[in-house]
């Protein structure tokens, strides 16, 4: 290839690996390599495998790092996967090296352990039900999953009911299976979600953002009208007020939410608020 | 979004580096790309070369039909659209190609018994297509959040009867040259993912032709980093 000697070797090396540290809160694209902090220190001047020795013990507790959603371990580096803002939480009791991940935009939701969702009774098969969450197969739920449900006393769950759940097991080798009770057996707002309201759908980022402590959005939108309102981390939405119109305006606001900056919500708020 | 990129590198090393925007020397044409404009799948962008320009769309990890279901990774299916007529057999062709250089970026381990669709419209054809339908469909999959362990673009090089090598060609340089070129890269290592090749070419001119591919692929990386940036920064 002499006739392409011309061109620099760095350039067609693409990028090597860089600190996760250096990165933070940037834009990183799939196919990044990120370093850990206990890397970085074997890459300084001490060279192949020499540590600088450190009397302070912050540098014992380096413990381990969780890698979170768009991140792979690969080797001892991390890939990025997904293209987002990367993301880095600071161990709260000390132990473990913090949490990365990171922050993309996503509108198809994939089941996750824990999360609670809003699903759509499909069928009922026997003693289970099948309900769509949004995700690449229907989540079962078992008629005994219910505050005071006994094998005498079913729940009274119809095709086209609306569930408010979480999932037990999701993960990607077997169906997703979702109940309606906690660990000690008690609702805790969940079950059949009641009669009017709307359901819709936002992105799986505008309802993160909703459900963060402190969001400015619900405590502006909390009091514009009385309202039920149920989030489901799959992306879906339930309001009910108490009029049709009040309703639909509540849905508009907050799927225009994402597009809107902070003024341009205050001034619609205000507006709103008026009449 | 817009970005314009115009890269000039010189393939023979008797000759002065020219100026000018098709001429002897190889530029790319202006690329545009906008990413999140359909409202139904998950995922969407449109990439523009110059005056090709092809819409694409992602839905994935969906469900599949027990009949196509692959146990231990995701689907993957690709479906081309002419702008006119009813897809041929060059289109299928060219879906395989594309859906082959997905299935070596997409990590499709993550999502067993699922279905990653793509759907590309070609909305405008003036060479380079399946160039074209590749950054369109590396950036639909970039917007549609499916796990990626790499970016990939599509560089078109075409050979006309003299040697002259140009990269993007249009469609009438790419009637007259003696040999057109695609290959797909990766964003990592600009290690080659697929190549199709059609007309007479020397070993020596594939290798130089791979090696301006290669260079060239850099600018398209540099071009998605730049709207992916903008876009996230918008939020």
């Amino acid at each position: 290839m002499a006739e392409a000697a011309g061109v620099p070797a760095e350039s067609l090396a693409g990028c090597r690996a860089r600190a996760a540290r250096t990165v933070l809160d940037q834009v990183v694209l799939p196919g990044e390599e990120l370093l850990l902090p206990e890397q970085e220190d074997g890459e300084g001047p001490g060279g192949a495998g020499e540590r600088p020795l450190r009397l302070n013990a912050a540098a014992r507790s380096r413990g381990r790092v969780v890698c979170g959603p768009g991140l792979r371990r690969c080797g001892d580096r991390l890939l990025v996967t997904k293209c987002g803002r990367l993301r880095h939480k600071e161990p709260g009791s000390g132990s473990g090296g913090g949490v990365y991940w990171v922050d993309s935009q996503q509108k198809r939701y994939v089941p996750v352990k824990g999360d609670h969702v809003i699903g759509i009774v499909t069928a009922k098969s026997g003693d289970i039900f099948k309900v769509d969450v949004g995700g690449s197969e229907p989540a079962s739920l078992s008629y005994l999953a219910f505050e005071g449900a006994t094998k005498r006393n079913r729940p009274n769950v119809q095709v086209g009911d609306l569930i408010y759940g979480q999932f037990v097991v999701a993960n990607k080798d077997m169906e997703p299976e979702m109940v309606c009770i906690d660990s000690c057996g008690r609702a805790n707002g969940m079950g059949v979600i009641g009669q009017d309201g709307l359901l819709f759908k936002v992105t799986l980022g505008l309802i993160r953002k909703l459900l963060a402590p402190d969001c400015e959005i619900l405590q502006e939108v909390g009091k514009l009208y009385p309202m039920e309102i149920v989030f489901g981390m799959n992306g879906r939405i339930w309001v009910k007020a108490k009029t049709i119109q009040q309703t639909l305006i509540l849905a508009n606001i907050l799927e225009a939410c994402e597009h809107m900056t902070t003024d341009q919500r205050k001034q619609i708020f205000s507006r709103l608020a008026e009449s | 979004m817009e970005g314009a990129m115009q890269t000039e590198s010189k393939i023979r090393a008797d000759s002065g580096t020219e100026h000018g925007p098709r001429g002897p020397g190889c530029s790319l044409r202006h690329f545009a790309c906008e990413q999140n404009l359909l409202s139904r799948p998950d995922g969407s962008a449109s990439f523009l070369q110059g005056d090709t320009s092809v819409l694409a769309g992602v839905y994935g990890p969906a469900e599949v039909k027990v009949s196509k279901e692959i146990f231990n990774k995701a689907t993957l299916e690709v479906i081309l659209r002419p702008k006119t007529g009813l897809p041929g057999v060059a289109e299928k062709s060219r879906e395989r190609l594309i859906r082959n250089t997905c299935e070596a970026v997409v990590l499709g381990a993550l999502h067993p018994r699922t279905s990653i669709t793509v759907v590309l419209q070609v909305v405008s054809d003036a060479g380079s297509l399946l160039a074209c339908c590749l950054n369109a469909a590396c950036m639909a999959l970039v917007d549609a959040g499916v796990p990626m362990r790499a970016l990939f673009c599509g560089v078109t090089c075409a050979l006309d009867s003299d040697g002259t090598l140009m990269l993007d060609p249009t469609a009438k340089q790419e009637k007259e040259a003696r040999a057109v070129l695609t290959f797909a890269l990766d964003s990592v290592e600009r290690k080659l993912l697929m190549s199709t090749t059609k007309g007479l070419y020397s070993d020596a001119e594939l290798q130089q032709c791979l090696a301006a591919a290669q260079t060239a692929s850099t600018h398209v990386f540099r071009f998605y980093r730049e709207s992916l940036q903008r876009r996230y920064s918008k939020s």
